[in-house]
């Protein structure tokens, strides 16, 4: 949860900055916690991806240079692969649809009760995040009103919404909602209301200015919003585990269990690999296509 | 169906604020439940029993206490460093200022799982035993970052001339700082800390892969959903969400109470 995005950029402030040792000491104690807890721990994944199973010790593992870990992992696993990708991009989707009009809403009409809105938008977030995932259970639960609503329509496959990744989709379009409101607030809360004005002036329809004023100017937030959902929900497996049945897992279930429960490091230090270098590489490329490299 | 048309969005960010309060108002409700099974889902009568007798569960409290202690030390360390850094950057010229960006930027975009599993990789190899402090070491890299781009842009954000002026009127460097700049700053620390706080707390990910057997209020609650949560546990999180309301709302109201008094004199 980034209020950070909605104090954004401010504006430049011209301060004659010093070069002096203090500056690297000040760096210094901070950047070297990252340095050993952030960086570092990316080697030793990958050294420990790599590692051989030691002949005859159940569990234990040495220093070697498997490859086959990747391709054994990436054959058993792949479909857990794609379905956090697809869960995490429909996620994703469903949360700019319903987050564009409350941040369109809070940057233009909101006024004098912006910031009490902005609080409103990130109170959630002060509930356990386990306690509003399971919360889920309750609201769409068999019996209750919204699968009954859609059951009467016949909309559902299963007949249920809980323990399908309908369900699962649902949770990761709600949790990670007020990431995506954030940045897109903070983008059309830049755009200056004149410009509108002048669209309007100029008898163009709504739908119009909107397609050619404000979505192309809020792509910088369109871009930050979908990052900040998608790149936490593809990661995420609390909602696979509390809303989905054993068919939804998502790749990082299969991550933890091999981690922590089979201890199966060399697998799932791969898989952790692979889903990072994922990532990075459909951020630049993402970054690259939507010409906001600022954005870094 | 003009004033619908007109209102429309006003409606449709209502109800969007709306959903946004479903599963917190569920969880609240069922804090008030007694549940006739294991599984506290749906409503099956009003008790207060789980608010008049909050620790009445074994593990709850104590899982409680835990995660208030590693939220408290993380978030110290975390904010100190954070602030150094933030100050860093906007004061002073320094040569890798993109990897230090970069080091800064990737720990928020990358998933938690990745950190969690990379972070414990590191701690297996080296032999370390898992438990209260490698859940902080970790909780403090994840939130060095939060802290460092809250401070920055309140940093960002001030009037240079306040400074100047300070200079101008013969203060030393160091009272500069002590009176002018961080009484300006620190509204942008303390709300870095209360995001950091509140970022520690609710970790689940990244601590469950680090705690070995240590539990903290989050890897309770993982458990008990498999065998039924307790209705204490609605009742302290719903009891969290109304402070951390409160406070936010109330540090709001400060601000607010004194930008008016500015805008008036």
């Amino acid at each position: 949860m980034s209020p950070i995005l909605v104090a954004g950029p401010s504006k430049p402030v011209v301060v004659a900055k010093r070069r002096s040792r203090s500056g690297y000491l000040l760096l210094f104690p901070g950047m070297t916690w990252l340095a050993i807890f952030f960086a570092i721990p990316f080697v030793t994944l990958f050294m420990t991806s790599l590692q051989e199973p030691v002949p005859g010790k159940m569990g234990k593992y040495q220093a070697g240079f498997q490859l086959g870990n990747y391709t054994n992992a990436m054959a058993e696993y792949w479909p857990q692969f794609l379905r956090s990708f697809i869960y995490a991009g429909i996620a994703t989707l469903l949360a700019l649809v319903i987050a564009y009009p409350l941040a369109y809403f809070i940057a233009m009409k909101g006024g004098k009760w912006r910031p009490l809105l902005l609080v409103l938008v990130i109170a959630p977030s002060f509930a356990s995040f386990l306690l509003r995932t399971y919360a889920w259970r309750t609201i769409l639960a068999d019996e209750g009103p919204i699968t009954s609503f859609f059951n009467a329509l016949h909309l559902l496959p299963d007949d249920r919404i809980l323990n399908t990744g309908i369900a699962v989709v649902a949770g990761l379009t709600y949790n990670f909602l007020p990431f995506m409101i954030l940045p897109l607030y903070a983008a059309l809360e830049k755009i200056d209301p004149r410009l509108i004005e002048a669209s309007s002036d100029l008898y163009s329809s709504g739908v119009a200015t909107f397609r050619k004023i404000t979505w192309p100017l809020s792509l910088p937030g369109v871009v930050a919003g979908t990052l900040l959902t998608f790149i936490p929900a593809a990661g995420d497996y609390i909602n696979a585990e509390l809303l989905g049945s054993t068919k939804d897992r998502m790749i990082g279930n299969v991550i933890q269990t091999n981690f922590i429960e089979f201890r199966d490091y060399p697998t799932a230090s791969a898989l952790s690999f692979v889903l990072m270098a994922a990532i990075l590489v459909m951020v630049f490329t993402y970054i690259r296509r939507a010409g906001t490299e600022d954005l870094l | 169906m003009r004033w619908l048309r007109r209102n429309l969005l006003g409606i449709v960010a209502i109800l969007v604020l709306i959903y946004l309060f479903i599963p917190i108002a569920v969880v609240a409700i069922l804090s008030f439940n007694k549940p006739s099974g294991k599984f506290n889902i749906s409503w099956t009568q009003f008790s207060t029993d789980a608010w008049t007798n909050l620790c009445g569960v074994p593990g709850v409290c104590s899982s409680f206490a835990t995660s208030i202690q590693i939220g408290i030390i993380s978030t110290v360390v975390a904010t100190a460093l954070g602030t150094m850094i933030a100050f860093a950057l906007v004061r002073y010229r320094f040569r890798g200022r993109s990897t230090t960006n970069l080091l800064i930027f990737l720990p928020m975009a990358t998933p938690e799982v990745v950190m969690g599993s990379s972070l414990l990789a590191l701690f297996l190899n080296l032999r370390f035993p898992l438990g209260q402090w490698t859940v902080i070491i970790a909780h403090i890299m994840f939130i060095i970052s939060f802290v460092v781009v809250t401070v920055k842009a309140r940093l960002q954000g001030l009037d240079p001339r306040l400074e100047e002026a300070a200079r101008d009127l013969y203060a030393d460097p160091k009272s500069t700082f002590r009176y002018v700049t961080l009484p300006l700053v620190a509204p942008g620390i303390a709300g870095a800390a209360l995001l950091g706080f509140s970022l520690s707390f609710d970790d689940f990910i990244i601590s469950y892969f680090n705690a070995g057997t240590l539990v903290t209020f989050p890897i309770f609650i993982w458990g008990a959903a498999q065998r039924g949560i307790p209705v204490q546990v609605n009742a302290l999180a719903t009891l969290v969400f109304v402070i951390a309301l409160l406070v936010v709302l109330s540090s709001q109201l400060v601000s607010y109470r004194r930008r008016k008094k500015l805008m008036s004199t």
